[in-house]
């Protein structure tokens, strides 16, 4: 129990409660009268990520002679806190949004369509371009994007005598050869949240799962395959609870031989002499299949608030951050990838070890192209299907229709 | 110490002032009277007031992300009420929340309970251990489930190693990672939590009642299960039901534990409706859905509420 709560008096514990959901339409005060200063959204809330932003800001916005000042939440927070902005008048003049909210923002007339203001697209990849848009419109401009690919711990893999698997089949033998003592073959994030949906989509996708369509049992091979890994004992059941960081610890101690995860990890990986590793697509259901891997990251947008001089000011900002200069700059500061060919080609060249994630962006698939602004609903069904599949509670048919119902009852 | 007069401090204001004999009709003092109650009563109406009486017509309202903008919400009936009340996930959870509630308060006050009784007879470093065991209070919600989370991991936790190593099992238990365990394994991280909370006001009751009582008790040769029953128990009734009642209220609205422990799963096994109404406001930003949801939760805790208030006068009046 909360036991800080224990002396507060019971009417206003019950009435408090209450305040929670309603007080989103009190206040949020980030808008700033200044004309020279812009204010801009993000999750930027570890410092040395705050410290690298705002060293592009200012050197983007100080030639402009504007200030750019921070406001920085917890990544799923920054939703609810601009819907709360909105509400009191007070949007940000630039909002850095993930990419799969971007859709929720764009469809409520929320954001400027950029194009317009000023902001160039040159040499941006297509999937990239496909992260920032919303029916045909440019809402969003991203610097730089992540993916997933399958990590793998060479000297492991170089002991058991094997390369890293392509197909489903090679996956589920090599994980379990690569099994034993306190060691899984194999770690993937199931958590029913955004980071377990992150992980499923590609193994979904190259199932030929349709998020649009989940009843269509498509994707129901992909369930399948997670659940057999579990209960073949090559990952372990509590991929359940375990995130991306946690799969990412399993990786490091030892605990796991291949992971899911992200170019965001190699800080971590980076640090730790005794680990070697490598990165490889992620395997598909037949040889020859094609990979899907889903595209993350963050979209910059301007929304709209009626202050058109600020607006363009911003649209002038995020042009300059999006040079190949400011791009790889941020790119490799944060290990994200970044999104004009020129400048990922350079990443690619100065990080050899990240090229896994540099090739198969282009290919890469958002995940709101399908569903749009349905996609919050479409991902808490997909994190319930996963998670009914694994723990038994479902078969993965009946999981995907349920799933299917959950989308039609929710939207 | 007494923790119940600071507790029963929400009635009286008004009772007080009610039972005043009016001598006179002295204005002034009844102006200056309103005047002091004025800053409560306007503070009541612009933080629990209005958010109420908003949530609640929220909960009748198709309120989107939309309507943050424009601010439009349409009307729609019993429109949030029948889908919320059609999901089955609703129903689940409900029922997940009282057993968490129910199990969670048992736990905690059983233990709390032992432990002051323990404590209430002096021995050396009694003291000491006593602030000991205050640490899972000071240790923020979130950072103890967070380690709870890495103690009970299945294959690295030192939870199961070392019942492995006491043979006391034969596989690691999975503790979070089984739909039938995950709720009982949240059940016992929150009474570890809510331990010191029952511990510490249980023993402030017990240093109140009046020595005599024991000494007049051990003069009539009564036996120490016979002493606890019929002088400890009564004499502690009151601090029992303030524990009981908080303990519930807080418990009822269980959040931040179950989404650091578990999200809810595995497979939507620890859904409370703390956490079912957090994902439908917050995470699929359907704020009418999610209206409803925290409605039927302040109902529940309403109904607590109104329960401590009879409880809380009853005994007073005793005591008076």
């Amino acid at each position: 129990m909360h036991v800080l709560h224990g002396r507060i008096r019971l009417p206003a514990l019950a009435l408090a409660l209450a305040a929670l959901p309603a007080s989103l339409g009190l206040s949020g005060c980030a808008s700033s009268a200044d004309p020279n200063t812009l204010i801009i959204l993000n999750s930027a809330t570890e410092p040395h990520e705050a410290a690298d932003q705002q060293r592009l800001f200012d050197q983007c916005a100080g030639p402009l002679g504007l200030k750019v000042v921070q406001e920085s939440v917890p990544a799923d927070q920054v939703p609810s806190k601009a819907l709360r902005m909105a509400s009191s008048h007070s949007l940000p003049d630039i909002l850095d949004l993930d990419g799969s909210d971007l859709p929720t923002f764009a469809a409520i007339g929320g954001l400027q369509p950029l194009k317009p203001l000023g902001v160039t697209f040159s040499d941006q990849s297509a999937s990239a371009l496909a992260m920032g848009s919303y029916q045909g419109t440019q809402y969003g401009i991203a610097r730089a994007v992540d993916s997933l690919g399958l990590m793998y711990n060479t000297d492991l893999l170089e002991k058991a005598g094997i390369a890293p698997p392509t197909t489903w089949d090679e996956l589920k033998r090599d994980a379990k050869l690569l099994t034993h003592g306190h060691t899984y073959g194999m770690a993937f994030s199931a958590t029913p949240n955004a980071d377990g949906v992150f992980q499923f989509l590609p193994f979904f996708w190259s199932a030929g799962g349709n998020e649009a369509h989940l009843g269509d049992g498509a994707g129901a091979p992909a369930l399948q395959l997670w659940k057999d890994l579990v209960d073949d004992g090559s990952a372990s059941g509590a991929v359940v609870t375990w995130n991306q960081q946690d799969i990412n610890d399993q990786f490091v101690a030892g605990n796991a031989a291949m992971m899911i995860n992200g170019p965001w990890q190699v800080p971590v990986l980076g640090s730790v002499r005794t680990l070697h590793w490598a990165v490889a697509p992620i395997p598909v259901p037949k040889a020859g299949d094609p990979v899907v891997p889903p595209l993350g990251g963050t979209v910059m947008t301007i929304p709209r608030t009626g202050d058109l001089a600020k607006e363009k000011a911003a649209a002038k900002v995020l042009d300059c951050l999006n040079t190949a200069r400011n791009q790889l700059a941020w790119g490799e500061s944060e290990y994200y990838i970044p999104t004009r060919a020129d400048a990922a080609a350079q990443y690619e060249k100065d990080n050899p070890q990240l090229a896994g994630f540099v090739s198969e962006i282009p290919t890469a698939r958002t995940r709101v192209e399908r569903v749009g602004e349905n996609w919050p609903t479409v991902e808490t069904a997909l994190g319930s299907a996963f998670q009914d599949v694994i723990t038994g509670k479902s078969t993965p048919q009946q999981a995907l229709q349920q799933a299917q119902a959950q989308v039609k009852a929710g939207s | 110490m007494s923790i119940a007069p600071t507790v029963a401090v929400s009635a009286p204001a008004d009772g007080a002032t009610r039972s005043r004999p009016r001598t006179g009709p002295d204005r002034r003092s009844v102006v200056l009277r309103w005047c002091f109650i004025a800053p409560a009563v306007a503070y009541m109406l612009a933080f629990f007031g209005y958010p109420l009486v908003r949530n609640v017509v929220m909960s009748f309202q198709r309120y989107t992300p939309a309507t943050f903008f424009d601010g439009h919400a349409p009307f729609v009936g019993f429109a949030n009420w029948r889908a919320v009340f059609d999901d089955p996930l609703f129903t689940d959870s409900l029922w997940h929340t009282l057993v968490f509630t129910a199990g969670s308060l048992l736990g905690q006050f059983a233990i709390g309970l032992a432990l002051a009784v323990f404590f209430s007879r002096r021995f050396p470093l009694s003291g000491t251990v006593r602030a000991v065991l205050l640490l899972p209070w000071l240790v923020p919600m979130v950072v103890s489930a967070v380690v709870w989370r890495k103690l009970l991991d299945p294959a690295s936790g030192i939870l199961n190693s070392l019942l492995m190593d006491l043979h006391l099992i034969g596989a690691p238990l999975p503790w979070l990672s089984s739909p039938n365990a995950a709720l009982a394994s949240a059940i016992l991280v929150n009474i570890w939590i809510g331990i010191p909370f029952n511990m510490v006001i249980l023993y402030g009751g017990l240093q109140e009642i009046p020595r005599d009582l024991y000494e007049a008790a051990s003069l009539d040769g009564a036996s120490a299960w016979r002493t606890f029953r019929s002088i400890t128990l009564p004499m502690l009734r009151p601090v029992v039901t303030v524990v009981l009642v908080l303990g519930f209220m807080s418990t009822v609205k269980i959040l931040d534990l179950i989404l650091a422990l578990t999200d809810g799963g595995p497979a939507d096994a620890t859904q409370t409706l703390g956490t079912v109404t957090y994902q439908l406001s917050f995470l699929q930003l359907n704020f009418g859905q999610g209206a409803v949801v925290g409605n039927v939760l302040i109902l529940i805790s309403a109904v607590f509420a109104v329960f401590y208030l009879r409880a809380g006068r009853s005994d007073l009046g005793k005591e008076g």
